[in-house]
């Protein structure tokens, strides 16, 4: 069981965050509002079609984004998941779980779009090419953790094993993408799929950019409301729990 | 702490053996899903010949999932698993130990059952080598990483369904180089495909020789609390 | 206006795309939010009850 000291620590901290995210998600909110917006006109009207892509390119704006955040929301479940193991930090523990749903739907995204893209590029919806490979696994992982967070209903319990398997999971994917990208020079040449297309000009940069640091701030935002409804939900638990033991 | 071990790994052994199942269920369904493939995918002998290290790999790698359940489950449920934890070896030995006999009572029957379904599926005699090889470098691995998922669903209920859903995407990298240590002697993949295929297998095995006790220790430590 | 919408005869490609991003963030925001808010409302909930039985116990 839990010392008194302990206990304090573990209310103390989910109160101060509390009282700061309050303060922090309405402004931030704002903020990814302007830089989305800013980053869509950027990306429908304000940059040319690309000389080789044409107008395809408008859904590299949504597909890089969501493929960078695929793997940014993983590492920071990843980071705070072993926070959350080796302190014990309660807050830690919420972050990841709070983390693990956004990530899973980006990569979905990322995954569709990159199939919307490859239609009109490569004649196919879908290549086993190493990147789409590579993200469809990690999305298998992200639906695990998710899983297994969902199968453990106390989530003191839930805490220990969801962090030991993000932290697998975090050592696997670079070897998962390795092996992938190995298997893929294996079955098909290089040359036939050439997915970096052409080299990124600068009026690309712009709109990527943009969107990259608008879907970044999405994040942010949606895992401190995520975050603040789990501590909440823990809160309810225990007061739940203190009325039935009497 | 050798002889502790041991005597963990035979006691092991002996109730995979005399609760039956185990090992040969395992074979049954490696067995059951490769005719079953072949069956769907017709009966035509040169294309089965082709993808057979593709079938075989995928079957051993479903079949060693079935018994991932039981590693841990029982001993938590009988209160073993906690004597075991108080005993003088580190839960992490504890793990490695147990997760050794998985292999040795399901990878191993399932690599000996491998070469007998090669030759349902018209595999050329020339691939026998290299994917035995394979799968003799590659079942420790799945059984090592296979309990870390066991270890984490250890006190969930339906537990064996989710630890293979938690696995699997860990098991590509083996699958992925145990396929393509066969692929240059089926379909003339370039010179050395083997050997390279062979020693990334085997850094994945000694990988996760180490990550597979170390997590699932981590796993039970909080299945016993 | 409309070769706006045609997108280079890629309208097909482009705009499912833009389609399920606003999906995904309208979807993300939804769950998000409304799981907020019930708990919120759980917290009041519980918290009034206790207020209100509080009294008693104590006199």
């Amino acid at each position: 069981m839990l010392t008194a000291s302990q206990r304090l620590q573990a209310f103390a901290n989910p109160t101060r965050f509390m009282a700061l995210s309050g303060r922090l998600v309405a402004p931030l909110g704002v903020l990814t509002a302007v830089v989305m917006a800013a980053g869509l006109y950027f990306a429908l009207f304000a940059s040319p079609p690309d000389y080789q892509q044409g107008e395809t390119v408008r859904i590299m704006y949504i597909h890089v984004p969501s493929a960078w955040l695929s793997l940014f929301v993983y590492s920071v479940m990843a980071v705070s998941s072993g926070v959350a193991l080796v302190f014990r930090h309660p807050i830690a523990d919420v972050c990841a779980k709070a983390a693990a749903p956004i990530g899973a739907a980006f990569t979905f995204l990322a995954l569709v779009t990159g199939s919307l893209w490859g239609e009109p590029m490569w004649g196919t919806w879908w290549v086993w090419d190493a990147r789409l490979t590579s993200v469809l696994i990690l999305f298998f992982i992200y639906l695990g953790y998710m899983a297994l967070r969902a199968t453990i209903d106390d989530p003191h319990a839930a805490t220990r094993p969801a962090a030991v398997l993000a932290l697998v999971g975090f050592v696997n994917v670079p070897i998962i993408h390795y092996s992938v990208n190995w298997w893929n020079t294996l079955h098909q040449p290089a040359s036939v799929f050439r997915m970096d297309g052409p080299t990124v000009a600068s009026s690309m940069l712009v709109p990527l950019m943009t969107l990259a640091i608008g879907f970044t701030l999405f994040f942010f935002v949606m895992l401190l409301v995520r975050m603040r409804a789990e501590v909440l939900r823990r809160r309810v638990r225990a007061m739940s729990l203190r009325r039935a033991e009497g | 702490m050798g002889r502790a071990i041991a005597a963990l790994i035979a006691r092991d052994l002996r109730l995979a053996v005399r609760a039956g199942g185990g090992g040969g269920m395992a074979v049954f369904f490696f067995l059951i899903t490769v005719s079953v493939v072949a069956v769907g995918v017709g009966p035509n002998l040169s294309l089965l010949a082709q993808i057979a290290p593709g079938i075989l790999w995928v079957a051993l790698l479903l079949s060693s999932l079935l018994t991932l359940e039981r590693l841990f489950q029982a001993d938590l449920e009988d209160g073993t698993l906690d004597l075991l934890a108080m005993g003088p070896l580190p839960l992490e030995v504890i793990a490695a130990a147990k997760a050794f006999s998985h292999w040795l009572t399901t990878g191993l029957p399932l690599l000996v059952a491998a070469p007998l379904l090669g030759l349902l599926l018209n595999l050329p005699v020339n691939v026998f080598p290299p994917l035995i090889l394979s799968m003799a470098i590659g079942t420790p691995a799945l059984s090592f990483l296979g309990a870390i998922g066991a270890a984490l669903t250890v006190g969930v209920r339906r537990g064996g369904l989710l630890a293979s859903l938690l696995v699997v995407p860990f098991y590509v990298p083996v699958l992925i180089f145990g396929v393509g240590a066969a692929d240059e002697a089926i379909s003339g993949a370039p010179p050395g495909v083997m050997m390279q295929a062979l020693s990334f297998l085997g850094a994945v095995t000694l990988a996760s020789l180490v990550i597979g006790p170390v997590a699932a220790a981590a796993g039970l430590r909080a299945a016993l609390k | 206006m409309a070769e706006f919408f045609y997108m280079g005869g890629y309208a097909a490609f482009v705009w499912p795309s833009y389609g399920l991003a606003a999906l995904v963030f309208i979807g993300v925001i939804w769950q998000s939010v409304t799981d907020l808010r019930a708990q919120k409302r759980l917290v009041d909930k519980l918290e009034t009850r206790r207020r209100d039985r509080k009294p008693e116990g104590g006199a």
